[in-house]
């Protein structure tokens, strides 16, 4: 069964997969050149993998538009998000759990 | 719009200032957080009776101004308000401006009435008089011209901007090219999209105020060092909250912003319009915008909205007394998983079933049916969740057209 991922705007550098992905080959939706994606790790469905190498300091983007900065190099193929993706605003987002976004910083004692 | 849409008419109920509802409701209005109980008491098993009220002793003009919005609201035809006898609200005050308003209402003081159990009864009574008063309320016609529809979204995740919001923002396009009015808000999930939001007013003039309220609400979100976007929409897909904006701005849909509103001031007209419910400089600074879904839907139902769409990624079971909420989903999971709470899948646009054109219209078919008088499955579920705080804003200035 073959998993999509929907690239929104020709500019974006990210692609949104539309099932539960593991690693292998994903089919691209869109006005891309690229129709295959090769996943380098397993990304769950919604969440964003990089269309082409992003490196460290550069704009993510999405829908046309920066939505946030690599924090680090970025695969080809590879998982964006809060690990390697920041807000240009919010700082505490960072500061998240990876998988569910549950916060850390807040005591409960 | 679908040419059977734009011809629609169904029976509204007229109120004596000429603007029209599409529900017939007694609404309870509480004062104080010590008359709450008593007043969802006097509500509870009733559904022509909704209840809403301020848990502060300290009056508030911007809670109080809110208040009167849902008191006076077209969708209420009569007005009970209840407080304990000691808070600084006055439910007199509240009572009188609802009659003024041409509306039947009472009020009495828990205090003064026997305390708990004969505050119910005698609430109760008076709830029973005033909905067999207004039974017989005004009838008239409604077309899609009529309409106010709001939007909110909440619980977002990746198909928040894919599927759930484009629908909407569809739907407000066709709802605006019949005539009608759609608000949406939430000013704190546009962020860094100024340049975007500027471009769609109508004026030079709406430009300025679009700027305004922009640059107000991402102060304020550097200020409390918090950003609208929570835990489940990271886990949903949404990294960033510029991602999330982009996603939340499409629910607007494509038409001009004809102008910015505040809270509690009334729809000026037909068109697209911007809710600003971000709190205002003020001496001791305090409010928050959008705490919850619930502060942003009051906000929405405040300025005249007769039914709410609420737009959900990862489920909401919320719904809002005085105005339906119509809940979506662009989420075909989620809808599977919720499906009892659930009015309409926009996911199908995901899953390929439907264009987004389509949706929009079949959506749009929907609300019009709960306009007539369908009820949705958050009204039928039996929630009416509200939400009524501190806060201040500056009132808006008698030539924008409202009361201050």
């Amino acid at each position: 069964m073959t998993v999509h991922g929907i690239l929104i705007n020709a500019e974006d550098n990210v692609i949104t997969l539309l099932e539960n992905a593991a690693s292998g080959p994903v089919a691209v939706v869109g006005e891309t050149q690229i129709k295959c994606l090769e996943l380098g790790e397993p990304v769950e469905s919604g969440h964003k993998v990089a269309l082409r190498t992003i490196p460290a300091g550069e704009t993510v983007i999405k829908y046309g538009i920066a939505i946030g900065l690599a924090t680090q190099a970025i695969e080809a193929g590879r998982w964006v998000h809060l690990h390697n993706c920041r807000s240009n605003l919010d700082a505490r987002s960072s500061t998240l759990d990876l998988k569910t976004g549950a916060p850390s910083d807040t005591k409960y004692t | 719009m679908a040419l059977n849409s734009a011809n629609t008419t169904w029976q509204g109920y007229l109120r004596p200032d000429g603007r029209k509802g599409v529900r017939n409701l007694v609404l309870v209005v509480y004062t104080v957080e010590c008359a709450s109980h008593v007043a969802h008491a006097i509500g509870r098993d009733d559904p022509g009776a909704h209840v809403v009220g301020f848990p502060g002793c300290y009056d508030n003009a911007y809670a109080i101004r809110l208040m009167l919005a849902l008191a006076r609201h077209p969708n209420v035809g009569a007005v009970l308000a209840v407080g304990l006898g000691c808070e600084y609200t006055q439910p007199a005050r509240l009572a009188e401006a609802v009659r003024e308003a041409g509306r039947p209402a009472e009020w009495f003081f828990i205090q003064d009435s026997g305390g708990t159990e004969a505050s119910i009864q005698k609430g109760k009574a008076i709830v029973a008089q005033l909905k067999a008063r207004i039974a017989d309320n005004a009838r008239c016609n409604m077309t899609p011209a009529d309409l106010i529809v709001g939007c909110e979204c909440g619980g977002s995740d990746f198909t928040s901007g894919l599927a759930g919001n484009p629908v909407v923002g569809r739907l407000f396009d066709k709802l605006i090219d019949a005539g009608g009015a759609a608000v949406f808000e939430e000013i704190v999930e546009m962020i860094g999209l100024k340049d975007v939001l500027t471009s769609r007013a109508a004026s030079d003039g709406v430009c300025q105020q679009l700027a305004e309220a922009y640059d107000k609400a991402e102060r304020y979100c550097k200020e409390v060092r918090q950003y609208s976007i929570s835990p489940g929409n990271f886990a949903g897909g949404l990294t960033t909250i510029e991602e999330k904006s982009m996603g939340a701005l499409s629910k607007s849909g494509a038409r001009p912003i004809q102008g910015v509103l505040k809270v509690a001031q009334p729809v000026p007209g037909p068109g697209l319009w911007l809710l600003d419910s971000v709190p205002d400089p003020h001496f001791m600074q305090f409010g928050y915008t959008n705490p919850n879904d619930t502060e942003g839907i009051m906000d929405l139902i405040s300025v005249g909205s007769h039914i709410i769409l609420f737009v959900t990624g990862r489920g909401s079971v919320i719904g809002s007394p005085v105005a339906p909420l119509v809940k979506i989903t662009g989420n075909p999971q989620t809808f599977a998983k919720l499906s009892g709470d659930m009015d309409y899948n926009a996911g199908c646009v995901l899953e390929g079933q439907r264009s987004l054109d389509e949706a929009a219209d079949e959506l749009l078919e929907l609300v019009l049916g709960v306009a007539a008088g369908n009820l949705t499955r958050p009204e039928r579920l039996g929630h009416q969740e509200y939400f009524i705080s501190y806060k201040h804003q500056d009132a808006p200035s008698l030539e924008a057209g409202c009361r201050a």
